[in-house]
């Protein structure tokens, strides 16, 4: 075992490996390793958050409001 | 969840807590729409989950503690209804030809962009420990320790999960090579749903990693 954590993984597997990015300062490591799906997997998760909300929640939701009167 | 099991006085909830409680709860619909297509790939059982999340905590509301974030608070619930359903098999035996084939051809208009759609079938061939850890950390906007708390392990045992996501993602989009470890292959699917009984029962690697 080389490491604990993944975040220890990131930080010291760039020893071994010649991959141009890896021979930056701390600073600019954390940074610069941020491949470009990062941004993508930001971008998965927020295009379903800007989606229309279906009608079935909003029924649902709604439904709610009606048994908390009751 | 389980901390909420013992027994303590639940303080009364006056109209304007419930009304605060409602709005937030609405607020917070799109981001468990989007953790439960993450976890689950399929947008329509992913809604089924949300719903269910839903009734859930509404039910449950007298538990919810004002001023605490709502999000979370809700994912515990969503993601525990997911592994639920999980071990229930509610899903397996409902495996065929057609739906996966309905679920993967995306509705026009519904499209993920080429490289979206690399990147979330690549995320569903990550165990579903670690694509979940990636979800709240790295899409979600959660830290590591609101990540530990919500799936209930060591804030350590997250960072490496998403440190091991993050590797096997980088490598697979950087090849372009992602594995047909989807829902259009069987085989892998049950492997993804044998792994998830392991997370379920809490035999994943937080139990290894203690």
């Amino acid at each position: 075992m080389r490491m604990s954590t993944g975040y220890m993984q990131l930080m010291t597997s760039s020893k071994d490996e010649s991959s141009p990015q890896k021979g930056l300062s701390k600073d600019e490591k954390i940074k610069g390793s941020d491949p470009e799906w990062t941004s993508s997997l930001k971008k998965l998760y927020d295009s379903v958050v800007d989606e229309p909300l279906p009608d079935s929640f909003k029924n649902l939701l709604s439904k709610f409001d009606e048994t908390d009167r009751k | 969840m389980s901390k909420n099991t013992e027994k303590r006085e639940l303080p009364e909830r006056s109209a304007q807590d419930k009304r605060d409680f409602k709005r937030e709860l609405t607020e917070v619909v799109p981001h468990l729409r989007a953790f439960a297509r993450g976890l689950c790939g399929r947008p329509d059982m992913a809604d089924d989950l949300v719903q269910e999340a839903l009734l859930k905590a509404w039910a449950a509301q007298e538990r919810f503690e004002p001023g605490t974030s709502m999000r979370a608070w809700t994912f515990v619930i969503l993601r525990n209804a997911y592994l639920t359903d999980m071990r229930r098999n509610r899903f397996r035996g409902e495996y065929d030809e057609t739906v996966a084939e309905r679920i993967l051809t995306a509705p026009a208009g519904q499209e993920e962009p080429l490289h979206l759609s690399d990147l979330h079938r690549a995320l569903l061939t990550l165990p579903p420990e670690r694509r979940e850890a990636l979800l709240l950390v790295g899409a979600g906007g959660f830290s590591y320790e609101e990540a530990a708390n919500i799936c209930g392990c060591a804030v350590g045992t997250i960072k490496s999960r998403v440190g091991r996501a993050r590797a096997a993602l980088s490598s697979m989009m950087e090849d372009g090579d992602i594995p047909d470890r989807d829902l259009s292959d069987p085989a892998a699917h049950r492997a993804i749903l044998e792994e998830l009984d392991e997370v379920a029962a809490g035999r994943g690697e937080a139990a290894a990693g203690k």
